[in-house]
């Protein structure tokens, strides 16, 4: 097969026929196939294609409709976004993690900043209300990505509505997001030490809003999928793994959950204060995709209890710090709306160019050059909605990680794609990468 | 720590020493054992940092632009560690005897089947790269958790730069696999036992290992409105 594209000259295989399919002209293969029907079919799924999930690329060997081999290939995303944070302050830092998994940016944060602060040994001393605030904005963005899970999965299978709905719901939280940190994604708002500002005059009564909200919506969903016949016979049995399997491939999150093992780092290893919330681990005994479904389903409801205890709290924490007291690791300065847009607080401004020598030098310190952080290695991990997301922070005393490496959920649960997709059929592979619910961003950072 | 020339010396005047009784002769150390220092471990460099304030690319005014200091990590802990590591460390040790191993992490199946062990959870493999941790320029980084009891470790790796090769260990956790092709990937360090080692983030063809210090960030100059900022591996840092 000949081509015009000077860089895919290398790129042809060297033996069998090719096909290239773009949609409506499955006739033209199956026609061009009908002497040598025997032959084994390789189909190269990606990594441009509605329903990977991204740019993921599967390479599927099929006999008949089923399944024999299937392999991912992944690195279509890659950004370099670890080379790069090795080449910014600890601070910055957060502002490229937050880019990698782009549907659950706060866990990222999270995580980095849980790293940071075991090595800086200021565990402790991050405020109570910078604490909650962490775990509202992780619950919701639970909230936003098992919305996410479940639309784009509902759309992969036909059922649209469960799409729009699912979107409906989800641009209500980022709306929070929006109010809260100023970004509907890419936030860099949970820093080591804290988080970069306080709540903004209102937010409570709409986060109220919004879970009483939710209370009247997230029912449609159960109503919508938990017993529709056709929506369980795509899900039901498909990408089956069992406990025994999930351990060995060290699956996590709803994944394993779903085998009906209550694991989940909130509960056995709590951080940000997860101890003091009352949620339960939800599991499912199926194993398969339609347990997965129902595990993101339950987990929202949890979720949304977590953020109503977290609203109460914070509602008790008013003019509260949410950074860290220690001048030499704390952001300094406040953000605050001003004629001319968002920028540093007046009274910060007024505070270093009036006021105090010092309170300039340490802005300034702490802005061009950073803090530096003792020597060592740690490794936090968190819950994030698709399982343990940890990052491997290692510093050689200086202002700028010396590496830092992510475990990211998506990159490791991608691993089970054979193991949950051969035997079954070329649809179902779709259902079984569904209910991974990989996102390239973190896969391949 | 114990330096005989001086034992005399303090025999010689016990009002000075507070009323605490001492036999003449005897070493300090064994006087009062309770205050002497733990043994520290084998620390290494890993890096030699100039300067006080970590300037680069410009010239350096404030008078300590001489000053060299060591990066050195810190030395492994001793008994007791505390907590449960003690548990783990005394259940290591029977598993390599039990296995006539030398050391036990020479065989990761112990870490993972053994009961009172139980790390059955490889939850990730990183690398990390230190140009200056002479003969030990590769660590490969393994965080191995244990659902059983609830438990974390973490297992480090070295090899040279010059012989890059560290023993694979997805025969024992499949879930390694992609983790060690990206190391592999990442830093050139090659897993011995690995049943299809190859680049998993870069293109197959890429050449080098970019997560490795010798490895350049690379990028251009910024231009905007007629100047340039440098890529960031080449603007002024503190570091």
């Amino acid at each position: 097969m000949s081509t015009t594209d000077a860089y895919a000259g290398t790129s042809d295989t060297t033996e069998g026929r090719v096909f290239t399919v773009t949609g409506q002209d499955w006739d033209s293969i199956s026609q061009g196939l009908a002497e040598a029907a025997e032959e084994r079919v390789v189909v190269n799924m990606g990594p441009q294609h509605p329903s990977t999930h991204g740019v993921l690329r599967l390479i599927l060997e099929l006999e008949g409709e089923t399944v024999t081999d299937a392999r991912a290939g992944i690195g279509y995303l890659h950004t370099g976004i670890e080379k790069n944070m090795e080449f910014r302050t600890w601070t910055q830092g957060v502002t490229f993690c937050t880019r990698m998994d782009y549907l659950s940016p706060f866990y990222n944060e999270m995580t980095y900043c849980l790293g940071v602060e075991r090595l800086l040994d200021i565990e402790g001393d991050v405020p109570e209300k910078a604490q909650v605030m962490r775990v509202l904005l992780m619950e919701l963005n639970r909230l936003s990505s098992h919305l996410v899970a479940i639309a784009t999965g509902g759309m992969e299978i036909g059922a649209l509505t469960v799409m729009t709905i699912g979107f409906r719901e989800r641009e209500l939280v980022l709306d929070l997001f929006e109010l809260i940190t100023g970004l509907r994604m890419n936030h860099a708002f949970i820093r080591p030490g804290g988080v970069a500002q306080d709540l903004p005059p209102g937010a409570l009564e709409e986060i109220r809003g919004f879970i009483a909200l939710m209370k009247k919506r997230l029912p449609e969903y159960a109503a919508l999928c938990n017993a529709n016949p056709i929506f369980k016979a795509r899900l039901e049995g498909v990408g089956h793994l069992d406990l025994e399997g999930c351990t060995a491939l060290g699956l996590t999150g709803p994944i394993l959950r779903s085998t009906g093992y209550p694991w989940d780092l909130r509960k056995t290893q709590p951080y940000s204060g997860y101890e003091d919330y009352e949620f339960d681990v939800q599991t499912w005994d199926t194993a398969d995709a339609y347990g997965r479904f129902r595990v993101r389903l339950a987990e929202m409801w949890e979720s949304l209890r977590i953020v109503e205890q977290a609203a109460d709290r914070l509602a008790g924490l008013e003019g509260a710090p949410v950074m860290i007291g220690d001048k030499k690791i704390g952001w300094p300065s406040q953000l605050s709306i001003g004629s001319d847009g968002m920028g540093n607080s007046l009274d910060h401004i007024k505070h270093i160019m009036g006021e105090s020598m010092e309170a300039l030098i340490h802005h300034f310190k702490l802005v061009t050059e950073g803090f530096r952080v003792p020597v060592g290695q740690a490794y936090v991990p968190v819950e994030s909605p698709r399982g343990e997301l940890g990052a491997h922070v290692v510093s050689d005393g200086g202002t700028r990680p010396f590496r830092v490496h992510f475990r990211d959920p998506s990159f490791h649960n991608l691993q089970a794609t054979s193991v949950m997709s051969e035997g079954g059929q070329v649809a179902d592979v779709i259902v079984a990468i569904a209910s991974i619910d990989p996102v390239m961003g973190g896969v391949d950072r | 720590v114990s330096d005989d020339s001086t034992t005399p010396e303090a025999a010689k005047e016990p009002a000075a020493q507070g009323g605490i009784t001492q036999t003449p002769g005897q070493a300090a150390v064994d006087q009062s054992p309770e205050n002497v220092p733990a043994p520290t471990g084998q620390v290494s460099q890993v890096g030699v940092r100039h300067g006080m304030f970590g300037v680069s690319g410009s010239g350096d005014t404030s008078g300590y632009g001489g000053l060299k200091s060591a990066v050195v990590f810190p030395a492994p802990a001793q008994r007791p560690f505390g907590g449960w590591f003690d548990e783990v460390a005394d259940a290591l040790e029977t598993a390599a005897r039990g296995a006539g191993l030398e050391h036990a992490l020479g065989d990761v199946t112990v870490l993972r089947d053994d009961p009172a062990l139980r790390f059955e959870f490889c939850a990730s493999v990183s690398g990390v790269h230190y140009p200056e941790d002479a003969g030990r320029e590769l660590h490969v980084v393994y965080h191995l958790g244990s659902m059983t009891w609830n438990r974390r470790i973490r297992l480090e790796v070295t090899a040279p730069d010059a012989d890059p090769h560290v023993p694979s260990v997805t025969g024992v956790y499949p879930a390694a696999d992609w983790h060690e092709r990206e190391t592999w990937d990442m830093f050139g360090v090659v897993f011995d036992g690995h049943t299809a080692l190859t680049r998993i983030l870069m293109p197959d063809d890429w050449p080098g290992h970019p997560q490795r210090k010798d490895y350049p960030l690379g990028g251009i100059p910024v231009e905007y409105k007629g100047g340039s900022v440098p890529p960031p591996d080449q603007r002024r840092s503190y570091h």
